[in-house]
């Protein structure tokens, strides 16, 4: 039983009891971490909105046997135009839930954390169908699920690449197809963003090309992580 | 595990907000010690709770019959309705003795982690209820929480075509506070909601 310093985002909260919260914090170095918020649902909590889902915090956290407890936190930034902007909370609180889902409680990994947080300064930055297209294809890869993209995933040739399928791993010629048809605009968009150009296609204008590609994005955590994720499309007829 | 009257009970209890399997177990074993008449005073209250008390048609507060107390009072303003959450938080703002107005609760928040939409909550009913009492002013009253305020974006959002003025309450820091405690969203939305001071 110690303390301990870290950095985390809050991916999201449940209420305990009468006046408490847990919170569940992917941090830099602790993997992801839930820890009992004492008196934080009160108006007059020292917490104040500090915890709150989205927010990135540096904490001071009291290590316990099941849930640690989080005994200071300060805001390092509480990315206040995705809040006030219901799409961008939307994508965010997706990018949250995916996260949550692939963590594991006490298993570090920095670079999730990393890609989260870049991701959420993106998103701050500019409202982006990409943003969340190109955290969700970096997860993937992270994940070591990453797509081909370069040939046919079944047959190998690089003619005619005209379907994604996400059993087979990747796109597919027009005599293998199955899955989803994919435009080529949509799969060179695709191949930037694995490729190393996510910066780049984030200035790409809305279309239906880069909506394709954060449609496939969803589809593929969703069958990587073998369940549905809930936030989506929550707030789409917004 | 135990007899299973007891595990029934364990069970039901552990489904109720914010009671965990341990707190069930604690609650059923009180019970179980309890004198009979005290336990079947609490099952008789729920009865007769779950009997009479329902929700108010228009506004869905809680209601003896088809109307809630407030609902029926003809002294409130019918033009000024105050959107919340849930039953409690009318509780909250009738105790500010600030508010003369009507309600509307909304049963929930828009909470995209939850995957609750506003399909999920009493909107249409405030919409019809828009064009049929001749509102004038909605107060969004949501908690300032990120589902609060999702939920007050988007009904201040689809309220905007009907041409009556939609307020949000203000955020800020909360009284016989200290500033330097305050965090930064709070005082920020503290800043952006200040006021004149009358002299
Ligand atoms: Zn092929
Ligand atoms: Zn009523």
């Amino acid at each position: 039983m110690s303390l301990y310093r870290e950095q985390g985002i809050v991916l999201r909260t449940l209420r305990l009891g009468e006046a408490d919260r847990i919170i569940t914090f992917v941090t830099q170095g602790h993997g992801k971490v839930r820890a009992v918020a004492k008196g934080v649902r009160k108006t007059k909590s020292r917490f104040g909105a500090r915890l709150e889902p989205l927010t990135h915090v540096s904490l001071l956290l009291y290590e316990g046997r099941e849930l640690d407890i989080v005994t200071q936190a300060e805001t390092l930034d509480h990315f206040r135009s995705i809040r006030e902007d219901l799409h961008r909370v939307g994508r965010a609180t997706s990018m949250l839930e995916a996260v949550d889902q692939v963590s594991q409680e006490r298993e570090p990994s920095p670079r999730l954390y990393q890609m989260l947080l870049g991701a959420l300064r993106a998103l701050a930055a500019r409202d982006s169908e990409l943003v969340l297209a190109g955290f969700f294809w970096k997860l993937l890869s992270l994940e070591g699920a990453h797509p081909v993209l370069e040939q046919c995933a079944s047959c190998g040739t690089e003619e005619s690449l005209e379907a994604f399928d996400h059993a087979e791993g990747g796109v597919l010629c027009r005599s293998c197809r199955r899955g989803v048809p994919i435009s080529p605009a949509a799969l060179e968009i695709l191949r930037r963003i694995l490729g190393g150009d996510l910066a780049g296609v984030l200035d790409e204008p809305a279309s239906p090309a880069t909506r394709e590609v954060e449609h496939l994005a969803t589809r593929s955590v969703e069958h990587h992580l073998e369940r549905r994720l809930r936030s989506v499309g929550v707030l789409d007829g917004a | 595990m135990y007899a299973s009257a007891v595990q029934d009970l364990i069970d039901e209890l552990g489904r109720l907000p914010g009671v965990g399997p341990k707190s069930a177990q604690r609650i059923a074993f009180h019970l179980l010690k309890l004198p009979t008449e005290d336990a079947l005073r609490l099952a008789r209250a729920i009865s007769e709770m779950k009997a009479r008390i329902s929700f108010c048609r228009r506004c869905f507060n809680v209601a003896e019959g088809e109307a809630c107390q407030i609902c029926l009072d003809d002294r409130r303003d019918a033009s000024v309705v105050c959107v919340v959450e849930e039953p409690r938080d009318i509780v909250a703002v009738e105790k500010t003795q600030e508010y003369r107005g009507r309600y509307h609760v909304l049963q929930g928040a828009i909470s995209p982690i939850e995957g609750i939409g506003p399909e999920q909550l009493r909107v249409r009913e405030l919409l019809a209820r828009v064009q049929a009492e001749g509102i004038t002013e909605i107060i969004l009253c949501t908690n300032p929480n990120i589902e609060g305020e999702a939920t007050a974006m988007y009904l201040a959002r689809l309220l905007a075509p009907a041409g009556l003025k939609v307020t949000r309450i203000a955020s800020g820091l909360p009284v016989g506070g200290d500033l330097e405690y305050a965090d930064e969203l709070t005082l920020g939305r503290a800043l952006q909601g200040r006021r004149d001071v009358e002299s």
